[in-house]
């Protein structure tokens, strides 16, 4: 399956086990702009699986109300580039639902499901990386898989969550990558990242899209520059492994962080920070950032600002020789 | 025989929904092509799939002002007479005095914990004079099972089903019996059993939650409503907008009950709406709409029973906009002087309260008298200030408590930190506020 199958398969699981779930948003109900959720309507009912009108605001704030009465509710935006009207919802509400009334209420069914990242050409508003913002809330998930059999086990895990997740899903993924996935039920622990490939001189840390550029430049590193490179796929942002990392670099001493959104006030900020915290002492070189420049996401220009596996590669060089 | 089967079809799918409205065009078109009259017959209503009306051939605009405002509909005047006998519902002598009681006792709970405020004791409040009827007339046309959804100033409602006044003050001292956990400002209520989900300060966001909240009780197929209250300035929030289209579209059993109170803090109607207020809006989206006297509590209960049905036996959403007027401050950090003047205030109190039509009915029914007002006022003002003295011993939660319900379990980042927390208190114990706290097991 690729990954907009291993979704569609996620949500079918979910739906046939589960009679009060509900999917929906703009254009779910033929199938899905990015076809996610084909043949869902047909099977399951134009009462679970059904068009909102065009509103993002109202998407989220429905979801939440579906969950805090008791129904297991997906919901779609469309690209993460629109996510924004929502964020009063995702923020004020969603998150806080279960703390500020004192656990009587929560709205914990619910799932929001999102595309997002670099496409080749979707530029300023069919681009973007927003994780970081929602991982700064307290009370919310923020999860993001490399692939299809993350994605179908990881989408999973987020609507049986008891806690409001985002599910990011990376849309340049959809066609291009095909793995094995298991048809059954099957989860993926949320809160605990992937050691993809181990290693011993530099810890490389991402998540979604960028975890296979990482792959890439650990290749490149060991063929070219004998550098043996430990990559790890976060996989949950909200809240993340900081153990996995931890270990990883009192193992290295050097790491890299990268991710396709800008970089100040970005997701690999507060990782950079965490770890030296911790392992101030275990570093022989300063942690390297390698992300998307602080501009809005360009369309011809966006083989330039990509953090692309020759910036990568070259962050490999500046660790590994400081 | 084609053409005559064909119009009586037709007449009968001209009944206004979209479903009808479809299969009208569908019937004009499979019509036009195999019908042996001339196409131009056919051409006569417009086919867009975004409307469904008729042509005009002469340019003229809807202007907003050569349309009537709609009616307020009552069943008591000031003096609370009822005006038509056919509108009176009737309701026997145990729940009126009920509703006279829940109006009465929150009245004088509100004059209380302001002053209460005033002095320092809690850290804010919100009255609800003037608008008792709204939340009491509202809720007694309601299943208890009902989900309800609140801006702030619906205390009335859960007065109504039962909230007690320990509940209700605990709540306001954030102590350690607030079922909220003391993590919200006063007048944040909530409850569970009462199906009264607790408020929250942002303006608006309940509204396309209840919308949600509707539908998942329709899939359940309760026979059960929502019912969502807001303000006639909350309504203005993008939210509400989407609140009601998706009510209407989706098909969702939800009661939108607006409290226009003529202002939203110190912002008054003409600066909040231009049209004919909020019921004006109810017909755009599609929804059954009334306006009511928030004031008569007979109305407001009439109404809402009538737009309970609706919802429960036809699966749609209907609008009530009751009109009613905000005799008190926004809250305990307003001064409405600075913004209206103090005449206007004691005009409506004078001429035109719930309290008072509801008392001069009960009087003319010979349900109440002197008497039982005096004794009723000392009663409920010793409740209140007994309870009132219970709420204000008690002491906050236990501080680990800040830490709770982050998340269903806490995570490993917010344990660290709570674990720091107490740690540091533990230190400069001395500096922190530990003897108004219940206490932690070290």
């Amino acid at each position: 399956m690729n990954l907009f199958q291993s979704v569609n398969s996620a949500m079918d699981v979910a739906l046939g086990e589960d009679p009060s779930a509900v999917i929906f948003g703009e254009d779910v109900a033929f199938g899905g702009v990015f076809r996610c959720s084909i043949g869902l309507k047909d099977k399951y009912g134009a009462d679970r699986v059904f068009n909102t009108p065009l509103s993002e605001q109202g998407i989220v704030a429905f979801g939440i109300g579906l969950a805090v009465a008791g129904a297991t509710a997906v919901a779609e935006i469309q690209f993460a580039d629109y996510i924004f009207p929502a964020f009063d919802q995702i923020t004020n509400e969603a998150a806080k639902f279960r703390y500020r009334t004192g656990n009587l209420f929560d709205c914990g069914k619910l799932t929001i499901r999102t595309p997002c990242g670099a496409v080749g050409h979707g530029a300023l508003y069919h681009s973007q990386s927003p994780e970081a913002f929602f991982s700064h809330i307290a009370g919310v998930k923020v999860v993001m898989p490399r692939g299809p059999i993350q994605a179908k086990g990881l989408l999973l895990s987020c609507i049986k969550e008891e806690d409001p997740c985002i599910f990011f899903e990376p849309k340049i993924l959809y066609r291009a990558a095909i793995e094995e996935v298991p048809t059954g039920d099957y989860t993926i622990p949320l809160g605990k990242a992937e050691v993809v490939i181990e290693g011993s001189d530099v810890t490389m840390v991402g998540y979604g899209t960028q975890v296979h550029v990482l792959r890439e430049v650990a290749s490149m590193a060991q063929e070219k520059l004998n550098v043996s490179c430990e990559v790890i796929d976060l996989r949950t942002l909200l809240p993340y492994d900081l153990n996995t990392i931890l270990k990883s670099v009192i193992k290295t001493g050097r790491m890299i962080i990268t991710h396709e959104a800008p970089q100040t006030m970005g997701y690999a900020a507060e990782i950079a920070t965490a770890v030296q915290e911790e392992c101030f002492l275990n570093l022989e070189a300063p942690i390297q950032r390698v992300c998307g420049y602080d501009t809005p996401f360009a369309h011809v220009y966006e083989p330039f600002y990509m953090p692309d596996k020759w910036r990568l590669f070259e962050a490999v060089k500046k660790v590994v020789n400081f | 025989m084609f053409t005559r089967n064909f119009y009586r079809l037709s007449k009968y799918l001209r009944k206004p929904c979209n479903k009808n409205a479809c299969e009208l065009r569908k019937l004009h078109i499979s019509a036009a092509l195999w019908s042996n009259q001339s196409p131009s017959r056919f051409e006569e209503k417009p086919e867009f799939p975004g409307s469904r009306s008729k042509f005009i051939h002469k340019l003229s605009f809807i202007q907003p002002d050569d349309i009537e405002g709609i009616p307020v509909y009552r069943v008591m005047n000031r003096k609370g007479e009822i005006i038509e006998e056919s509108e009176d519902p009737h309701l026997d002598k145990d729940t009126v005095i009920k509703m006279y009681r829940d109006m009465t006792l929150l009245n004088t709970m509100d004059k209380i914990l302001y002053e209460s405020q005033r002095q320092g004791r809690i850290s804010f409040y919100m009255t609800n004079f003037g608008e008792e009827g709204t939340h009491i007339g509202s809720a007694a046309a309601l299943s208890l099972k009902d989900m309800v959804f609140g801006q702030y100033r619906e205390a009335g409602v859960l007065m109504w089903r039962g909230f007690t006044l320990d509940q209700f003050m605990d709540q306001c001292y954030g102590n350690c019996n607030d079922h909220g956990e003391g993590k919200q400002m006063p007048v944040h209520y909530g409850s569970k059993e009462l199906n009264f989900v607790t408020i929250s300060s942002t303006l608006a966001t309940q509204m396309p939650q209840a919308s949600g909240a509707a539908y998942a009780l329709k899939r359940k197929g309760k026979d059960l409503c929502v019912i969502c209250y807001f303000g006639e300035g909350a309504a203005s929030e993008g939210d509400a907008h989407a609140a009601f289209n998706f009510a209407a579209t989706l098909e969702c059993p939800i009661i939108f009950f607006c409290r226009n109170n003529g202002y939203a803090i110190s912002t008054p109607t003409k600066d909040q709406y231009r049209g004919d207020g909020i019921a004006s809006r109810g017909a755009g989206y599609g929804m059954a709409t009334i306006r009511v006297d928030g004031n008569d509590v007979f109305a407001t209960y009439n109404a809402t029973k009538a737009a309970r049905d609706m919802c429960v036996k036809e699966c749609r959403p209907v609008l009530i906009e009751a009109m009613t007027y905000r005799l008190g401050h926004h809250s305990t950090s307003d001064d409405s002087s600075a913004y209206r003047s103090v005449d206007e205030a004691a005009y409506w109190d004078k001429q035109d309260t719930p309290i008072a039509r509801l008392r001069y009915f009960m009087i003319s029914k010979g349900w109440w008298d002197d008497n039982k007002e005096k004794e009723w006022k000392t009663e409920s003002k010793q409740m209140v200030m007994e309870t009132f003295a219970r709420a204000e011993a008690r002491k906050k939660p236990n501080p680990e408590l800040l830490f709770t319900d982050v998340y269903k379990n806490m995570e490993w980042h917010i344990e660290k930190q709570q674990k720091a927390m107490k740690q540091h208190v533990t230190n400069y114990a001395e500096h922190y506020p530990l003897d108004n706290f219940e206490r932690w097991k070290d």
